[in-house]
């Protein structure tokens, strides 16, 4: 009876492990940096350095997380 | 980018999924049945052909600068996601991918399962079991050749560097009649990182409307940049993380199911 609504589950699921993977913020965190480089090209300023700072600083932390979640447990 | 880097680029990230569809095809083959595991394995590529032919020309109808910035964001989510993988593997917070224990428990997976047969398929399992790991494990690469031969306007380039891999991993796996548990994964899949992540902040920087200094040449800096800055964590882990550390492979169990 559940089966269709399972299915779906399943298929949301599947698309979200492929785009959006294991660490929701990263994703989430590089939709914000090209945004605001978006934004400050708009403004005037000519932002490609934004996005490069923005992958080191993401990567670090979701590492860090990595890292600071092996220690808890 | 020159064509042979993007066709090491396909070729790299096609090899490294080739290896993990190989192994699933390999179990279903041996325990199982060898045609319905061909069957579904052939029944796959034709659905990832279909797949690319459908997203090829759709993509190619983009504008490039909507193109770059959508594109590149995803491969830049794509590429952070194998990096983090790959520097968590290198400094020992997850364990290496270790084909032939995959392939281990695919074939105790397999041996359990019920028998039994549908249409012109005797074997069912094997059938969906080929097809599920040629499918999934092709469906990112799917994604790469279409995007990376489209924004580089050069797709036929993108699918031979694809078509080498699967024909020289096939051949290789079928003639060990193994897993490919001596292929260097972890390296390719930091080196496939490293040019996702590249690629995506470049394109997507690009589609936002920012211009690079000195403009395509740039990649020549943000290539190795990347991969340095990715060798400098697993570095620092590494050393916060030695052998007796009770983190050591500690958090690997956390990312099953995924692509990459």
């Amino acid at each position: 009876m559940s089966s269709p609504l399972t299915a779906l589950r399943g298929f949301g699921r599947f698309w979200y492990d492929f785009v959006v993977g294991d660490d929701w913020r990263v994703a989430l965190g590089v939709v914000v940096a090209l945004a605001a480089a978006y934004g400050l090209v708009k403004a005037g300023i000519n932002a490609w350095w934004l996005p490069p700072v923005a992958v080191v600083a993401l990567l670090g932390l979701s590492l860090r997380r990595v890292v600071r979640g092996a220690r808890r447990g | 980018m020159t064509s042979w880097v993007l066709f090491l680029t396909v070729f790299l990230a096609c090899s490294v999924e080739a290896v993990e569809a190989l192994t699933i095809v390999l179990a279903a083959g041996t325990t199982r049945h060898w045609g319905s595991a061909l069957q579904g394995t052939g029944a796959a590529l034709v659905a990832l052909a279909a797949t690319v032919a459908v997203l090829g020309p759709a993509v190619a109808q983009i504008p490039l600068d909507a193109l770059r910035l959508v594109v590149g964001a995803l491969l830049l989510v794509f590429g952070m996601q194998w990096l983090r993988k790959a520097v968590m593997r290198g400094s020992g917070y997850k364990a290496l991918h270790d084909e032939a224990a995959a392939y281990a428990e695919e074939v105790e997976a397999a041996r359990a399962a019920e028998t039994g047969g549908r249409g012109r398929v005797r074997d069912w399992y094997a059938f969906t079991l080929a097809f599920k790991g040629t499918f999934l494990e092709g469906l990112e690469v799917a994604f790469i050749v279409v995007t990376f031969g489209n924004n580089q306007r050069d797709v036929p380039v993108a699918v031979l560097g694809a078509v080498v891999a699967v024909v020289l991993v096939t051949a290789v796996g079928f003639a060990v009649r193994s897993p490919l548990a001596q292929v260097p994964e972890n390296t390719m899949k930091f080196a496939v990182g490293t040019m996702l992540t590249s690629f995506g902040v470049f394109w997507s920087t690009e589609g936002a409307g920012a211009h690079w200094p000195g403009s395509d040449t740039s990649l020549l800096v943000l290539v190795p940049v990347v991969a340095l800055v990715a060798a400098g964590y697993t570095a620092v882990l590494r050393h916060g993380n030695t052998p007796t550390s009770s983190v050591a492979v500690g958090s690997g169990a956390t990312v099953e199911g995924s692509l990459t």
